[in-house]
């Protein structure tokens, strides 16, 4: 066969021609994460856990929604002209569907398909022996974290999207609604949180694919912390709140929202609340607000005639709530990038 | 390396600042006489404030910040005044031109546990090394620390005159590696494997997939390069793993355990394999196993590890230390071992006979030249059934015996 060309030769030249190559390469972006990212990206997809986790989704997303749309249908002359007849097929519980909406079933499975996409990054490598052969390639080690990252967030935006355009076409043919652009760019909103509330749950999976050697163990640490969080968070942590921060109902105005306040701001330590609070704020436009913390803010409200807030308000409403869950995201992420970098490379 | 030196105005990045000073103020310093080394150059050293070196006072306030160049003076010289750093130039002052891979002083530690203890290592272009020595002895972690995959806790390496912990990328790209346990994507198959790790090393697609062809029908896989990875044998993996270690046309080898968990025909067909590739693709290669004997047809030299350190190195006809002039035999027969005594003496060219000092039933034998076939007609003759005939000092297990007395069971993780 051809000897090889460039590399070899005297071993001085080589040294000194590598050392330019470095050079360039240092300059420019290295582009290993994208070749990773392509690479685990055609994984997912072509995997089983891809296509059962879209059939599921999708089978809980239509059937709320068109039980919903039967609803709307049925009071047709009412839902005329009522601009929240688009949202209703999102948020509406039919009775017929034991009055779950669409998007309380997403959010109930959302986290679960972060972390399938997760849980496996780095230990599976690691188990099947191609971590020492990946890392002996020119790439950096963040490639690594990074194209997992990106594969995941991508696989998870192909999904999210899908769905809803899935449920917008189903919904446009039986209701007959052609939706406002305001409408639609509500729903968008919807979908960029959801899907980024789902990078929460896959970055924590990545996190737990570096600490936890098998795969197994850190899928069922994932599955457990969001059973967890989604389930039991939602009445331990208010407890906890109520524990911590008492409502004296004898005590002044004042201080009684002041506990109330701080039971709020507790209770958003949950990534779940976060994501609820954007749900609720963007999906319904009659939310005019999502913690009340005075007196002012509480008689104000109670006065204001029931109007329905433009979108640019909605979003400003709970924008401290995107912020906190980008936050959490990233700072979950960074652990499992400082984690993987330190780590040996072999066990 | 030896381009620091050649090539001053060179700008350097990052923390390699430091400018060699080959007169500043040497005193050579003798190496301790335990240490087995294949460099025989005095190492020099440096007293901290030299009054003619300008760049002395600063260069000890960078020192004070350990950094893995910065070589501290061995624990087994506490009898010397004071410490003494050596510096990177000085160290590397001794590498031959030609040199591929060099590591001086180079040290492993985890926690308190030395991996690897002051390694010193010279391999020149176009050499097949054997890096030889039991489990848990330093080996995967020397390779490691060369690839830049591990930082060195102390002492210099180089390979192709790069710093493996400053330009990984570099170093990666013109070493193939073959880690030990060797692993593919099971639900791709081996030639989509090999695909990868080109796209990963930017070669272009078309090149890359002649490339492929190519290795694959060298290794002789041509047949299986479309079967999924997961339905591959061991010995498929470990060829697989050599083809990919080749994709990237390395001008550097490095291959951990090659012949780890294969069966001894697949091992004689790697080693083979390799022989042909590395005369072929003119490669410098760095071996380690734990099988005595299995690479050493392949290896120009040969290192011993042992406990992290490496306590012996050279050709291995110069290690056997002229051990052609008498041969050792080993002997055992059905009957009782006395008879061998007899028969044994009458054999022309046999100068002693002597029971083994662990074994009762074997007598070594030794010659002034190789008398197995005689010594077999002889006793075959005097019907004593021969059980047992190996000849001693030709397998690296005599070279353990000879270089590790403390035994070779080295150190479990």
């Amino acid at each position: 066969m051809a000897a090889p060309t460039e590399t070899t030769g005297s071993p001085v030249r080589p040294a000194r021609k590598s050392r330019a190559d470095a050079r360039r390469s240092e300059r420019a972006p290295s582009g290993g994460w994208r070749t990773i990212a392509a690479k685990e990206l055609a994984d997912h997809i072509s995997s089983w856990r891809f296509i059962v986790l879209l059939f599921v989704i999708a089978l809980l997303s239509v059937l709320p929604m068109y039980f919903s749309a039967s609803d709307v249908q049925a009071q047709a002359v009412a839902a005329s002209g009522n601009p929240l007849a688009f949202l209703a097929l999102f948020t509406h519980g039919s009775a017929s569907f034991g009055s779950v909406p669409m998007i309380t079933l997403v959010t109930l499975l959302v986290p679960l398909v972060g972390i399938s996409f997760g849980f496996d990054g780095i230990n599976s490598e690691r188990s099947q022996g191609t971590l020492s052969r990946l890392l002996a390639q020119p790439v950096h080690r963040d490639d690594v974290v990074n194209g997992k990252f990106a594969a995941g967030i991508f696989v998870i935006a192909i999904m999210i999207v899908s769905l809803v355009v899935l449920v917008t076409a189903i919904g446009i043919l039986r209701l007959g609604i052609i939706p406002q652009a305001e409408d639609l760019a509500r729903v968008l909103v919807w979908a960029i949180a959801t899907v980024l509330y789902a990078s929460f749950w896959l970055a924590f999976a990545l996190l737990l694919s570096t600490i936890i050697r098998s795969a197994a163990t850190a899928a069922l640490v994932g599955f457990g912390s969001w059973l967890a969080i989604t389930m039991v968070g939602g009445f331990v942590l208010p407890a906890i709140a109520s524990f911590l921060f008492p409502i004296d109902t004898t005590a002044s105005i004042g201080a009684q929202f002041g506990a109330a306040t701080a039971q709020n701001l507790l209770l958003r330590v949950s990534p779940a609340q976060l994501y609820t609070d954007i749900l609720q704020a963007i999906m319904d436009p009659r939310t005019n607000a999502i913690m009340i913390s005075n007196l002012g803010q509480a008689t104000s409200s109670q006065q204001q005639i029931p109007t329905l807030l433009t979108l640019d308000q909605s979003v400003l409403l709970v924008w401290p709530q995107f912020v906190a869950l980008v936050a959490l995201t990233v700072l979950l992420f960074a652990i499992a990038y400082v984690m993987f970098l330190r780590q040996e490379v072999r066990a | 390396m030896t381009e620091d030196r050649t090539n001053p105005s060179e700008p350097r990045r990052g923390l390699q600042r430091r400018r060699p000073r080959p007169t500043a103020g040497l005193s050579a310093r003798p190496r301790p006489a335990t240490e087995p080394t294949t460099s025989s150059a005095p190492a020099t050293a440096r007293a901290p404030h030299d009054p003619d070196d300008p760049d002395a006072g600063v260069a000890d306030q960078t020192d004070a910040t350990v950094r893995p160049w910065d070589v501290e003076a061995s624990p087994s010289s506490e009898d010397r005044p004071k410490r003494r750093r050596r510096t990177v130039a000085e160290l590397l002052a001794d590498v031959p031109e030609d040199a591929v891979i060099v590591a001086r002083r180079l040290t492993k530690q985890y926690g308190d546990f030395t991996a690897v203890d002051r390694l010193d290592l010279t391999i020149r272009r176009g050499e097949v090394f054997g890096l030889l020595g039991p489990n848990g002895a330093g080996k995967t972690t020397t390779v490691l620390m060369l690839l830049g995959l591990t930082e060195p806790t102390r002492g210099v390496v180089r390979v192709l005159g790069l710093d493996p912990t400053r330009e990984p990328l570099a170093v990666k790209r013109q070493v193939g590696y073959l880690p030990d346990n060797v692993g593919f994507y099971g639900g791709l198959t081996g030639r989509e494997n090999l695909r990868y790790t080109a796209r990963l090393n930017g070669i272009p697609r078309k090149r890359a997939d002649d490339r492929i062809d190519e290795l694959l029908a060298e290794v002789r896989l041509g047949d299986a390069a479309d079967k999924k990875a997961e339905t591959y044998s061991r010995g498929m993996r470990q060829r697989l793993g050599i083809a990919d270690a080749l994709v990237k046309s390395p001008s550097v080898l490095i291959l951990d355990e090659p012949t780890i968990a294969i069966d001894p025909a697949g091992v004689e067909e790697l080693l083979a394999l390799l022989r042909r590739l590395v005369a072929e693709h003119n490669l410098t290669v760095l071996l380690s196993s734990h099988i005595l004997g299995q690479v050493q047809s392949l290896c120009d030299r040969v290192g011993f590890y042992s406990a992290g350190r490496l306590v012996a190195a050279g050709p291995l006809d110069e290690l056997m230390g002229g051990s052609e002039a008498i041969v050792e035999l080993e002997v055992a027969v059905a009957g009782a071992p006395e008879g061998i005594d007899r028969v044994a003496m009458s054999v022309p060219g046999v100068t002693s006979v002597v029971p083994d000092p662990h074994l009762d039933h074997i007598r070594i034998v030794t010659a002034r030249h190789d008398v197995a076939a005689p010594l077999a007609t002889a006793l075959a003759e005097a019907h004593l059934p021969l059980t047992h005939l190996r000849r001693r000092g030709t397998d690296l297990m005599e070279l353990y015996r000879r270089y590790v007395p403390e035994g070779i069971d080295g150190r479990a993780h």
